[in-house]
This record gives C-alpha cells, sequence and structure tokens, in this order.
C-alpha cells in the first residue's frame, strides 16, 4: 500500500520543460545561430536551431555579378578556407567553359588548397580546445595558423579574402621562393600539431568531453548528407579528392583518415591527421611542380598580357570585352564539387550563355551538417552542444551564404 | 556504370521521364513533378543502384519559360560512385511538388531552403519555415523577378516568442518516443 502512494507521489511532481535560447549572441554559437533547446533538467529533449543571421544573399549578388566578380563573394563562403572555395567556383566554370587548367596551375591549387585545409583545421581544433578550457592548445594552433596566413600572404596578397583564382588559372604564379618558405614554416606546423596532439589527446578532461559525445550513426550521416570529417569519422572513406580526383590529387600519394565511432574525439583525431596529410601532399607537390604557364593559352577567359593591353588594339578589345562584358559561358549547367575544409563543396551554376551566371548555388557543407545536429544533441546535456557544436565546424558564412 | 542508371531509368518510367542528357558529363533526367517520390525512391532502393545520398537540392527560375522553376535533386550513390542529377519541372500558377524529407533527411532543411528563397511549396512537409529569411519576410528572394534593391515593409514588434513548449507539448502527445520532428 505505501509503495503504491510512493509511486504516486512521484506521478503527482509536476515538471515541465524548460525553454532556453542559445544564442547568437553567445560566444560558443559563433554569434551567427539561435538555438531553442527545450531541456529537462541538464538534458536537451529537443532543438530548434535557427540559421540566417549572416545571410548576405550571395546567391543574388552573383547573379547580378560577371563570372569573374564572383570570385570575392566566394572568399567570404567558408573565410577560414577562402582558397578551398574560390577553386571550387573556377573549376565549376571552367567545367562549363570545358577547358583545362595547365598542370602548373592545377598543382598550385593542389598546394594553396592543402594550405586552405590547414588552417581550417588548425581553426577548428584550436578553436574547440578552447571552448573547452584549454587556452595552451588554441595557442599553438593560432600561431600554426598564423604562419600559414603569412604564407597566403605572400602569395597571394591577402591573409583571407584572398581572390587568388582566376577562370582558367590564378591571379599569379607562387612566389620564387615558395618552396624555402614553405620548408621553414613546415618545420614549426608539424612541431605545432605534435605540440596540439600532445595538449589534447591524452587530456583526461579533453577525452571526458569528447569521446561518447556527438555521436552520428552511418545511416544517419548519408541520410543527412554528411561528408568531409563528419563523415570520414563514422567509418565511411567518403573523400572527394581520392573518388574523384581533380587538380593533380590523381598523381600524389595521401591517406583517407577515418574513424570508428562517429563521435567529436574521432571528428579531431581525423582533423588532426588531415593535417599531416595535407603537408604531405603539398611536400610532393612542390618537390614535383611542372614548370610552363599558370594561365590557359584561351583569349576567350583568360586577360592578355598587359603589354599587349596597351600596345594593340587587338589585346585593348581583348581585355576590354572580358572586363565589361564578362567571360562569355556557353550556356548548360553543371553540378561540379571539390574537397574543401569541412566536407563536399558543390556549384550548381547554371549559365545561359551571357556574362553573367543566371544561378548560382551553393551546397555548402556545414549546412548539411548542421541539418542532423538535432540527431547528436538530443538526449545529450548541454554541455555536450559545445564540443558536437565545434566538431561540425560551423562556419556561418557558409551555412547563411 | 551511371549511364546505363539513367537510360535504364528512362525505360523503366517511359510515362514520366520526359527527357535524358549526357551533357558535360552530367547525366540528367528531366521528369514529370508528380513522380518524383516514386522515382527517387527507386534510385534509392534498386539494388544496382543505390542512389543513397542526397548531394544537393535546389531549384532554378527560368523566368520566362514555361514551365517556369526547375527543381533539381543531385543524388548520389556511396556504393557505385555515380551521380545522377533528376529535374522537375514545376510550374508557375501552381508551384508544389511532393516533398522527399522521409526519404532523405537532408532535405528536410534543403526544401525549407527552397520554399524560402522561390516559394516552392513542398507538400507533406512537416516544418516549411522560412530558414535564411527571417518569418516577416515579403516575398521569395530569388526569384528573378525579385528585384536585388527592393525594400521591406518594417516589421512589427512581435507580440510573443513562438512558444516552444507549448508546441513540444502537442508534439509529444502524438509521438511521445521522437524528439525531434525528423
Amino acid at each position: 500500500m505505501t509503495a503504491e502512494i510512493e509511486h504516486d507521489d512521484i506521478n503527482d511532481l509536476h515538471t515541465e520543460p524548460m525553454l532556453l535560447n542559445m544564442g547568437p549572441s553567445h560566444p560558443a554559437m559563433h554569434g551567427t545561430v539561435r538555438m531553442v533547446l527545450t531541456l529537462d533538467g541538464e538534458t536537451v529533449i529537443k532543438v530548434d536551431p535557427e540559421i540566417g543571421y549572416l545571410h548576405r544573399g550571395f546567391e543574388k549578388e552573383c547573379e547580378h555579378a560577371t563570372w569573374t566578380q564572383v570570385f570575392p563573394y566566394t572568399d567570404r563562403l567558408n573565410y577560414v578556407s577562402p582558397l578551398l572555395n574560390n577553386f571550387g567556383f573556377a573549376l565549376a566554370a571552367e567545367k562549363l567553359l570545358e577547358i583545362e587548367a595547365t598542370p602548373r596551375c592545377n598543382t598550385i591549387r593542389t598546394i594553396m588548397g592543402e594550405v586552405s585545409r590547414l588552417s581550417d583545421h588548425l581553426t577548428c581544433v584550436g578553436a574547440g580546445s578552447l571552448e573547452l578550457g584549454g587556452f595552451s592548445a588554441f595557442l599553438y594552433a593560432i600561431e600554426g595558423r598564423e604562419l600559414i596566413w603569412d604564407l597566403t600572404e605572400e602569395v597571394t596578397g591577402a591573409r583571407m579574402t584572398v581572390t587568388y583564382a582566376r577562370i582558367g588559372g590564378l591571379k599569379d604564379d607562387i612566389t620564387p621562393d615558395f618552396a624555402d618558405s614553405w620548408r621553414v614554416k613546415r618545420e614549426r606546423l608539424l612541431e605545432i600539431i605534435d605540440d596540439v596532439d600532445k595538449l589534447l589527446t591524452k587530456n583526461r578532461i579533453f577525452l571526458d568531453r569528447m569521446q561518447g559525445t556527438g555521436i552520428i550513426s552511418q545511416e544517419d550521416a548519408i541520410s543527412y548528407g554528411y561528408s568531409g570529417p563528419c563523415m570520414r569519422s563514422t567509418g565511411i572513406d567518403y573523400d572527394l579528392r581520392k573518388d574523384h580526383p581533380y587538380f593533380a590529387y590523381g598523381d600524389i600519394d595521401f591517406d583517407v583518415p577515418v574513424g570508428t565511432t562517429g563521435d567529436n574525439f574521432d571528428r579531431y583525431l581525423i582533423r588532426m591527421e588531415e593535417m599531416r596529410q595535407s603537408i604531405r601532399i603539398i611536400d610532393q607537390c612542390v618537390a614535383k611542380m611542372p614548370d610552363g604557364p599558370v594561365n590557359c593559352d584561351d583569349p576567350r577567359v583568360v586577360l592578355p598580357e598587359k603589354e599587349r593591353v596597351y600596345n594593340s588594339i587587338e589585346g585593348m578589345i581583348n581585355h576590354f570585352k572580358i572586363i565589361f562584358e564578362g567571360i562569355q559561358v556557353p550556356a548548360g549547367e553543371i553540378y561540379s564539387y571539390t574537397e574543401a575544409g569541412n566536407g563536399e563543396l558543390g556549384y550548381y551554376v547554371v549559365s545561359n550563355g551571357t556574362g553573367n551566371p543566371w544561378k548560382v548555388s551553393v551546397r555548402s557543407p556545414s549546412f548539411y551538417h548542421m541539418s542532423a545536429i538535432h540527431k547528436m544533441i538530443e538526449g545529450a546535456m548541454i554541455a555536450d552542444i559545445i564540443p558536437t557544436f565545434d566538431t561540425i565546424n560551423m562556419i556561418g558564412g557558409e551555412i547563411d551564404r | 556504370m551511371s549511364k546505363s542508371d539513367i537510360k535504364k531509368l528512362g525505360r523503366k518510367f517511359r510515362k514520366v521521364v520526359l527527357d535524358t542528357s549526357e551533357r558535360l558529363g552530367m547525366d540528367t533526367a528531366l521528369i514529370d513533378k508528380d513522380a518524383v517520390r516514386e522515382i527517387l525512391e527507386y534510385l534509392r532502393d534498386e539494388e544496382k543502384m543505390q542512389y543513397n545520398m542526397l548531394r544537393h537540392l535546389t531549384c532554378v527560375d527560368y523566368l520566362h519559360r514555361d514551365p517556369r522553376f526547375e527543381v533539381v535533386y543531385v543524388l548520389y550513390s556511396m556504393s557505385n560512385k555515380t551521380q545522377v542529377v533528376i529535374k522537375a519541372a514545376v510550374p508557375e500558377d501552381d508551384p508544389t511538388i511532393d516533398s522527399v524529407h522521409d526519404l532523405f533527411g537532408c532535405a528536410n532543411w534543403a526544401e525549407r531552403e527552397v520554399w524560402d528563397m522561390y516559394g516552392v511549396d513542398f507538400k507533406g512537409h512537416p516544418d516549411l519555415r522560412r530558414i535564411l529569411m527571417y518569418e516577416e519576410f515579403d516575398g521569395h528572394p530569388l526569384r528573378k523577378d525579385y528585384d536585388k534593391q527592393a525594400s521591406q515593409p518594417r516589421v512589427e514588434l512581435r507580440k510573443t516568442e513562438r512558444d516552444a513548449i507549448e508546441e513540444f507539448k502537442t508534439f509529444h502527445k502524438q509521438q511521445p518516443e521522437q524528439g525531434s520532428r525528423s
């Protein structure tokens, strides 16, 4: 009898879920995402992520720009690895134009793409450690990122908004002393990666927060269109650089790290290993850098030499036409994809045969990662949101466009 | 591999596959919009194809063409490593198409984005809210007839916040086992 009464008492205890707004002005939400959480104590029952705080109308702006003018906009998609976005769009436009970049251009794109990937992963790992209270690993990672941005600045002239790619080539060749500069920086980068590794990988606090949290299953990962480190953490070796080689990846030897459980710690480990692989890729590319021009020999898309522009009427007209009317891309549509820092960066580009793209639609990896965040967060504690949100590496510029 | 898939699809669904093309190495099928669920489900579950990943879902507005919109599904087969593109034409006077959110998880947000940007209504979608724009936004910004410089009406202060707890309670009664909407 008493047992029954006690049981009823417990049932009568009136509890109800609590609503909590997390973000957009919350340090862990990067100022760009708001999460409406329904909580039962500290357990998340339901999450409703709200995005769009950083929407700048990328696609609408692209429709009103010439093909070349799209490049500065792509810098601002994933602002931690702008070069990869640049090259992705250049590849899409080149596929529509049915032209091929020169071998030297492809090798430089591979190098600079991997340099950008290093900066993306270092930021992700460093910021992740910072958000879990590990300030020293963050400082090491940011030192590494500074080295990379110095390197980027040497080559492109800017640190973040680089606009380095052009359709059919590049803005410029890499610097003559790039190989020396890289040799110095890679030593320090390897040291930094080892230091971060030592600080975090066996750190008890870090392990407790990362292991077994934010798990996504293989089925969900495929169904929600995961890619990049998030997809590979579940054990699926989906890497576009291996599966559909582009640029110079076909001739390069590198490994694709794969996880087993799909949790935060796996994603962290994959990023750490990918950084070492990126350095390996750059080393190989620097060693066998082909000679020759960086821009392809196609007057439809590549600006003429300045000497010809100022000294001949044909050169002047050619220059004028490309700048004012834009590159005339034949009508058609293409879905072009590359492996960006976070995963598959796709461009669905439609041309109607004029100098302006009819449509540029971006398939940003973060958008698809965020769309399944409820699968990782629901049922977990509030504190697990922070490492999960970090290891999927949500980039506001990419998700909101 | 993929080339034969698109031909096979054309043969199997002769009535609803209106056109196929392999231009620029992209296997594309233009289909009748009413058959979109049937075809995507077939492509996903057919043993030899297994197009189990929806890479991208978007929409293109061809302003002066009839039908005006084209909803584009880029599908990828993880086992065969091939890709097909399915396009469904959607007319301007009836901008609706069936939702595929239960076939591919990521279609949920992608369809919300297409609704937000183009105003294509996905029938059967559980939660068709705006995603990048705010709720009070007037019009659909990526339509070609939406002016780039168009101004928006002033938004009044909201009287109440959207009550997620109330929403959760009604939801919880229907499906107590499940947390979120999908």
